[in-house]
């Protein structure tokens, strides 16, 4: 579990986050939704680590971070998987080594070990025949795919998307959101997602936080946020006519 | 204030560099892979240009002995001097700051701008020690390449000599063996290997910490490549004031 409590970030003068407290339990699938430039992607960051916070506090497992000495720093990031919005694959390294980086640096397995774990994520992400593949030969989708697989590949505790289904085509996305939402309970681990994507919010959202300037402005579930008579989120979630109709008929029954 | 921060930084990363290292199986295929990179795809560029360079010392040196009473094995000693004291050191290393200085700020500011540092990053990685020191590692073979930059001078030299018609082969090498000094080898390798340092680490310095995109990556090799002849140009005037004068 990972517990956010009065989270602040400022650059300079400009303040990002202001007091976000929130949490996210393991084997559910937790999205973040908000508009651009609302702070998620500081949010997100602050939980991993890359940029130090202001005030405030973030466990992990009743473990503060800023507590923890760089060793255990290091040790709690090699149980986070982090997909990236723009994949970050390694270039130079083909697909299954990308799968096979993490099992390289932080375990001591064989190569054929380690190689058959890969083959297994990559199976999974129904990617096994590309193994051999270099990031640039793959499409959008299979590099998003890999991502996945390289992200869970060490059996991590905590999964980390930013916007994972960015620049995809619907069809993908769906694929991709349910590849996450599987893994999540699969593994049983906490999984948090950064998106915008309203079709997430409506398939995955087993809790959804809702960032507005810097601030939650609204958590609940995809369930409770046709209900929801919160303004900023209805305008922020609702600001298409598909979605307002689905809206109706979900309240109409 | 800018600079100063810059410079601050820098000395950082220099430390954060020796700091957490990555495993050494890892490391060790990272090293061989920059050898590979930075060294070996060296050679061929640095062998042309020392060649005819070489030549070309030893035909201005040899057109402006007008002289008659200066003796011709004269051109091959100035050859020898010229080569060994400056233009393998310091003018090949100004060249690999275009290219292998522009090859590593691109490469590691290509990571930056794609998360793949953020991705090493967060899965508890040193980013720093897992892409710049191997890089700096595979930088002590540099001297070996001036080496073969010191050699193939004054082969060149030997050849626009001799095909030149500016003095005989034997008059050369009587120059070139003229009054050989064994510490201007060894200062010129001291030179080289804190150049190699600096080739190393201030490409990958603009590299690391670029912010923008695509086009800030060209922007960051070429401040790059700039800031690093700087750094060589200062550091030969020290280096030469402290060890020759």
């Amino acid at each position: 579990m990972i517990q956010v409590t009065e989270l602040h970030k400022s650059f300079g003068d400009i303040k990002i986050l202001k007091g976000v407290s929130t949490s996210f339990e393991q084997g559910k699938t937790n999205l973040v939704i908000g508009q651009s430039g609302s702070g998620k992607t500081v949010f997100l960051k602050c939980l991993l680590g890359l940029f130090d916070y202001d005030s405030g506090s973030i466990d992990y497992d009743n473990q503060k971070f800023t507590d923890l000495s760089d060793d255990e720093k290091r040790n709690l990031r090699s149980k986070i998987g982090m997909v990236f919005q723009g994949s970050a694959l390694f270039d130079s390294m083909t697909i299954e080594e990308n799968v096979m980086f993490p099992l390289r640096m932080f375990t001591n397995q064989s190569e054929s070990e380690m190689r058959d774990r890969a083959n297994i994520v990559l199976q999974r992400v129904n990617l096994e025949n590309a193994q051999k593949k270099m990031p640039s030969e793959a499409s959008g989708g299979m590099q998003k795919r890999v991502a996945i697989a390289r992200a869970i590949v060490n059996n991590p505790k905590y999964l980390f998307c930013d916007e994972p289904n960015s620049g995809l085509d619907p069809k993908t996305a769906i694929v991709i959101d349910n590849l996450i939402h599987e893994i999540t309970k699969e593994y049983n681990i906490v999984t948090v997602i950064n998106s915008h994507d309203m079709n997430s919010v409506m398939e995955i959202g087993e809790k959804i936080i809702f960032l507005k300037d810097g601030e939650k402005a609204w958590e609940g579930s995809k369930e409770t946020i046709f209900r929801t008579d919160n303004e900023a989120v209805s305008n922020f979630v609702y600001s298409s006519n598909l979605f307002k109709k689905v809206r109706e008929m979900y309240l109409k029954g | 204030m800018n600079y100063l921060q810059n410079i601050g930084t820098y000395f950082l990363m220099i430390a954060e560099m020796f700091r957490k290292p990555t495993k050494r199986s890892v490391m060790m295929k990272l090293i061989l892979k920059e050898i590979d990179d930075l060294v070996i795809n060296s050679l061929g560029i640095v062998a042309f240009i020392s060649f005819f360079v070489g030549g070309v010392i030893t035909i201005q040196t040899a057109l402006n002995i007008t002289n008659p009473l200066i003796p011709k094995y004269l051109v091959g000693f100035a050859t020898r001097q010229s080569i060994i004291l400056e233009f393998a050191p310091t003018f090949i290393s100004i060249i690999m700051a275009g290219k292998v200085g522009s090859f590593i700020t691109s490469s590691i500011g290509t990571m930056r701008v794609t998360e793949q540092i953020d991705a090493l990053e967060v899965m508890g990685v040193n980013s720093i020690n897992y892409l710049v020191f191997p890089k700096t590692v595979a930088m002590i073979l540099y001297p070996f390449v001036i080496s073969i930059a010191m050699f193939l001078g004054i082969i060149g030299g030997m050849a626009a000599c001799v095909y030149g018609g500016f003095s005989t082969l034997e008059d050369y090498i009587r120059g070139v063996q003229l009054d050989f000094i064994p510490f201007h080898m060894f200062y010129a390798f001291i030179k080289t290997l804190v150049f190699a340092f600096i080739l190393a680490t201030i490409p990958s310095f603009y590299g690391y910490y670029m912010k923008g995109g695509a086009l800030e990556v060209g922007k960051a090799s070429t401040v790059a490549f700039v800031w690093t002849s700087v750094v060589i140009i200062l550091i030969n005037y020290i280096l030469t004031q402290m060890l020759l004068s």
